[in-house]
C-alpha cells in the first residue's frame, strides 16, 4: 500500500523530500534508520502500546452524537473522540510514539514547536513520563491566545521559549526549533508536532496517529456492518486528519474530507486554507502546498484557532489533493465557533477550535446527506484551552448586534 | 557531470590566481536591500575596494532557517523595504557594470528559486552577471535538476559541507559542487563566535584531507575577527566568508551613514590584511 502511495524516498507524488541544511542531514539520516528499525519492533510496539493505553488511556469512544444527529436533522454524525484522550488531544499518539523513540536512540533532550500549546503539552507530558528534558518553542502571539497551555508545559516541567519572530506563530517556532536542532543536532531530538517536515517526520507521524483511524474502522461495527460514509476532520498541519484517513485510503467506500481553517474567508487573505488558496513551495524541509506571494516570501495568515493557523500543510495530503482521494473544504471563523457552541449545548462536549472547523462541515454535510449515511467527525481535542477567545468572539459579536 | 572546475567562470579564475599567489579569498556576504537596495550598492563598492575578492549577495527570504539573529533581522528589513527577487537581480547588473571581473554569487533559499521557476532564474541570473549559486536548504538528493541546469550555463553550484559531514557523503558532494566547497565552521546558525572550539579546525582539517585539493574549501559562519581568519586559513582553509560581522556594522547604531561605511572599510581592510598575511597550506598546490 504504501509504495501505491508513492512514499518512496519519502516522497508523495512530487511532494514531501528532504529540504534541510546540511548540518541536519546526519540527523535526519540517523532518525530514518533508527524509525525504520524499531517501527515494526515487537519490544517498541509493546512499550507503544502500554503507554498508549495505561497512560493515555486508548482506545477513545466512538461516540454517537444523537442530539445533533437530530439537529442537524440528516445522516448519523459520530464523533471519534481524541479530545478524552490523555493530554485533550490526538497530539500524545505521536509525542509518546517519538519519546519513546527518541529514548530508544539515546538522545535526552527533547525540542519541539507548538502552535495552541497541545503538541507543546502533549510533547511535556511524554517527556514527563519518560524522564526526558523538554523545551518548547511557541510564537509571542500564540502564547497570548493559549495562555493556560503555557501554564499547563511549565507545570509539566517544559521549558518554553518565546519566538518572537515573523508572524510570532506556528511558522515561527518550527523555524526556531529548527534553528535550536542544527545548533544542538549531536544531543537533540526535534519532536514535530504534525505530519510535516523534512522526510521521515510526514511518514512517521502519520502512522504514529492512524491508531485513530485503525479503531475508527473497527469501533463503526458497534453502529453499522458497513465503513463509515464520510470520515471528516480539520487540517492544519493535517495530523489528525492523516491518521483518521490513512486506514480507509484503499476503501474506497469512505470518502474522506479535510477541512481547512477558512479565516475571514478565502478571498480575504486572512486564512491558512494552503490546499485551497496555495501553490506549490518548500518550507519547513518539504515542498508541498504553501500560502506565499508571487516571488516565494511566505504569507502571514490568519485562524482564530492558532493550532491551524500555519501557512502549510502535510505533503501527504497535497498528494492526496492532486489525485483526488480527499477532498478538501473550508469552514470560517464565524461557522467554527457556531458549531463550538451548538455541540457544548447539544451534546455536553466542550471541542478545541481546530476540531470544531470539521463538526462546522459535518452538520452541513449531514444536513444534506440521506439518514442511512455514516459521517465520522474526528474531534481532535478538546476546547477548555479556547474558552478566553470564544468568550471574547462572542462578547464582540454581541456588540457588533 | 559538472566537474568542480569551470572555465572562464569568475570564481573559479579567482581561486587559480590565488593559488598563485598563495593567499586565501577573503569572500564577502551582503543581505540585498539591507538597510535599502541603494545602500546595499554602496556596501558592496565599499567592500570590494576595501579588498573583497568574491561577493556573495544574499536574497532575502521570509523563513531564514539558517541564519542566526543578525541576516533574519537584515531579511526583515530588506522584505519591509519591499525587496524582491527581481530588484536583487538588477542590484547584481549594476555591481556587475561597475566590478567587470568581480566574481559574484546569489546566496537565498530554494523557494524564491524554485518559485520563480528554476531555469527561468538561473538564466535570468547569468544574464545579469552572477556566476555562481550557494542555497543552504537544498540538500544534495533534491538537488541534481538545479545542478544540471546551472552547469549548463557555466554557473558554479556552492555546496556547504558540515562538521558531522562524514567522508562517504562528502565526496558524493563533491562530485555536484562547484566553485568551491563550503564549509560550515560550526554546529549552528549564521553570526558572529567569541571563540571557536577545537572541533572546527579539527573539522576542518579532516575536510581538507578527505578533498585532496581539488575544490577550494571555504569556511564560513562566525568570522568576526582577522586572528580568526588567520586560524582557521592555518587549518586548511583556502578562503573565509564573512556575513553577519559586515551586517552588525551596517546594523551599528549611528546616525552619520557615511561613518558607517569608513567603519566598514577599515574592517574589511583588517580581515584582507589577514589575508595577506596567512599563505595557505602548501598541499593545494
Amino acid at each position: 500500500m504504501e509504495a501505491a502511495l508513492g512514499t518512496e524516498g519519502g516522497k508523495f507524488g512530487k511532494y514531501g523530500g528532504k529540504f534541510i541544511p546540511e548540518t541536519l542531514v546526519p540527523a535526519i539520516n540517523e532518525l530514518e534508520s533508527a524509525y525504520t528499525a524499531f517501527k515494526d519492533d515487537p519490544v517498541f510496539l509493546k512499550d507503544l502500546d502500554y503507554y498508549l493505553t495505561k497512560f493515555a488511556g486508548r482506545p477513545t469512544p466512538l461516540y454517537y452524537a444523537k442530539n445533533l444527529t437530530e439537529y442537524a436533522g440528516g445522516s448519523r454524525i459520530l464523533l471519534k473522540r481524541e479530545d478524552l484522550l490523555h493530554g485533550g488531544a490526538h497530539k500524545t499518539n505521536n509525542t509518546i510514539g517519538q519519546a519513546l523513540l527518541a529514548k530508544r536512540m539515546g538522545k535526552r533532550r527533547i525540542i519541539a514547536e507548538t502552535g495552541a500549546g497541545q503538541h507543546g503539552v502533549g510533547t511535556a507530558i511524554a517527556c514527563a513520563a519518560l524522564k526526558l528534558q523538554c523545551e518548547i518553542y511557541m510564537g509571542s502571539r500564540d502564547m497570548v491566545r493559549q495562555k493556560s497551555n503555557v501554564f499547563r508545559m511549565r507545570l509539566l516541567g517544559a521549558k518554553v521559549h518565546e519566538v518572537n519572530t515573523g508572524s510570532k506563530t506556528l511558522k515561527d517556532a518550527i523555524n526556531e526549533a529548527l534553528r535550536d536542532w542544527i545548533s544542538n543536532v549531536q544531543d537533540t531530538y526535534y519532536l514535530i508536532g504534525s505530519v510535516v517536515g523534512p522526510h521521515p517526520y510526514p511518514t512517521m507521524v502519520r502512522d504514529f496517529q492512524c491508531v485513530i483511524g485503525n479503531e475508527i474502522r473497527s469501533q463503526i461495527h458497534d453502529y453499522s456492518p458497513r465503513s463509515p460514509d464520510f470520515i471528516v476532520a480539520c487540517v492544519g498541519g493535517g495530523s489528525n486528519a492523516m491518521g483518521s484517513f490513512y486506514p480507509f485510503i484503499t476503501d474506497k467506500a469512505t470518502s474522506l474530507v479535510g477541512v481547512e481553517a477558512g479565516g475571514k474567508g478565502l478571498n480575504s487573505r486572512q486564512h491558512c486554507a494552503s490546499l485551497l488558496a496555495g501553490s506549490e513551495g518548500i518550507l519547513h524541509g518539504m515542498q508541498t502546498y504553501i500560502l506565499q506571494d508571487k516571488y516565494g516570501q511566505v504569507s502571514h495568515t490568519h485562524s482564530i484557532s492558532a493550532g491551524l493557523d500555519y501557512p502549510g500543510v502535510g505533503p501527504e495530503h497535497a498528494y492526496l489533493k492532486d489525485i483526488d482521494r480527499v477532498k478538501y473544504v473550508d469552514c470560517t471563523d464565524e461557522l467554527a465557533v457556531d458549531a463550538f457552541v451548538r455541540l457544548c449545548k447539544l451534546e455536553g462536549i466542550i471541542p478545541a477550535l481546530e476540531s470544531s472547523h470539521a463538526v462546522a462541515y459535518a452538520m452541513k454535510l449531514a444536513k444534506k446527506g440521506q439518514k442511512n449515511q455514516d459521517i465520522v467527525v474526528t474531534l481532535s481535542g478538546r476546547g477548555d484551552k479556547d474558552l478566553g477567545i470564544v468568550s471574547r468572539y462572542l462578547q464582540r459579536e454581541r456588540e457588533h448586534k | 557531470m559538472p566537474t568542480s572546475e569551470l572555465e572562464n567562470n569568475r570564481i573559479c579564475c579567482k581561486f587559480r590566481q590565488l593559488v598563485l599567489e598563495n593567499r586565501p579569498a577573503l569572500i564577502c556576504y551582503v543581505v540585498a536591500g539591507y538597510p535599502t537596495l541603494k545602500y546595499t550598492e554602496e556596501i558592496v563598492s565599499t567592500i570590494v575596494e576595501s579588498g573583497a575578492d568574491i561577493v556573495e549577495i544574499g536574497i532575502p527570504f521570509s523563513d531564514p532557517i539558517a541564519d542566526g539573529p543578525t541576516i533574519q533581522q537584515a531579511s526583515t528589513v530588506a522584505l519591509k523595504n519591499g525587496t524582491t527577487p527581481q530588484k536583487c537581480l538588477e542590484l547584481v547588473g549594476a555591481v556587475r557594470e561597475k566590478f567587470p571581473r568581480l566574481p559574484l554569487l546569489i546566496m537565498t533559499y530554494s523557494n524564491i528559486v524554485f518559485r520563480s521557476g528554476l531555469e527561468e532564474f538561473l538564466r535570468t541570473s547569468r544574464l545579469k552577471g552572477v556566476d555562481g549559486f550557494i542555497l543552504p536548504d537544498l540538500e544534495l538528493t533534491e538537488s541534481y535538476s538545479y545542478v544540471n541546469a546551472a552547469s549548463k550555463l557555466n554557473m558554479a553550484t556552492v555546496f556547504l559541507a558540515s562538521p558531522n559531514t562524514d567522508a562517504s557523503r562528502l565526496k558524493k558532494i563533491m562530485e555536484v559542487c562547484s566553485g568551491f566547497l563550503y564549509v560550515v565552521s560550526v554546529y549552528g546558525t549564521t553570526g558572529s563566535r567569541a571563540e571557536y572550539e577545537d572541533y572546527t579546525f579539527q573539522s576542518i582539517r579532516r575536510i581538507k584531507e578527505i578533498t585532496e585539493g581539488k575544490i577550494p574549501i571555504a569556511v564560513g559562519f562566525g568570522i568576526s575577527r582577522p586572528d580568526q581568519v588567520t586560524s582557521l586559513v592555518n587549518s586548511g582553509a583556502d578562503a573565509v566568508i564573512i556575513g553577519s560581522a559586515i551586517i552588525d556594522r551596517i546594523a551599528a547604531r549611528h546616525p552619520n551613514d557615511k561613518y558607517k561605511l569608513v567603519n566598514l572599510r577599515a574592517f574589511v581592510e583588517q580581515l584582507r590584511e589577514a589575508c595577506l598575511q596567512t599563505p595557505i597550506s602548501s598541499e593545494n598546490l
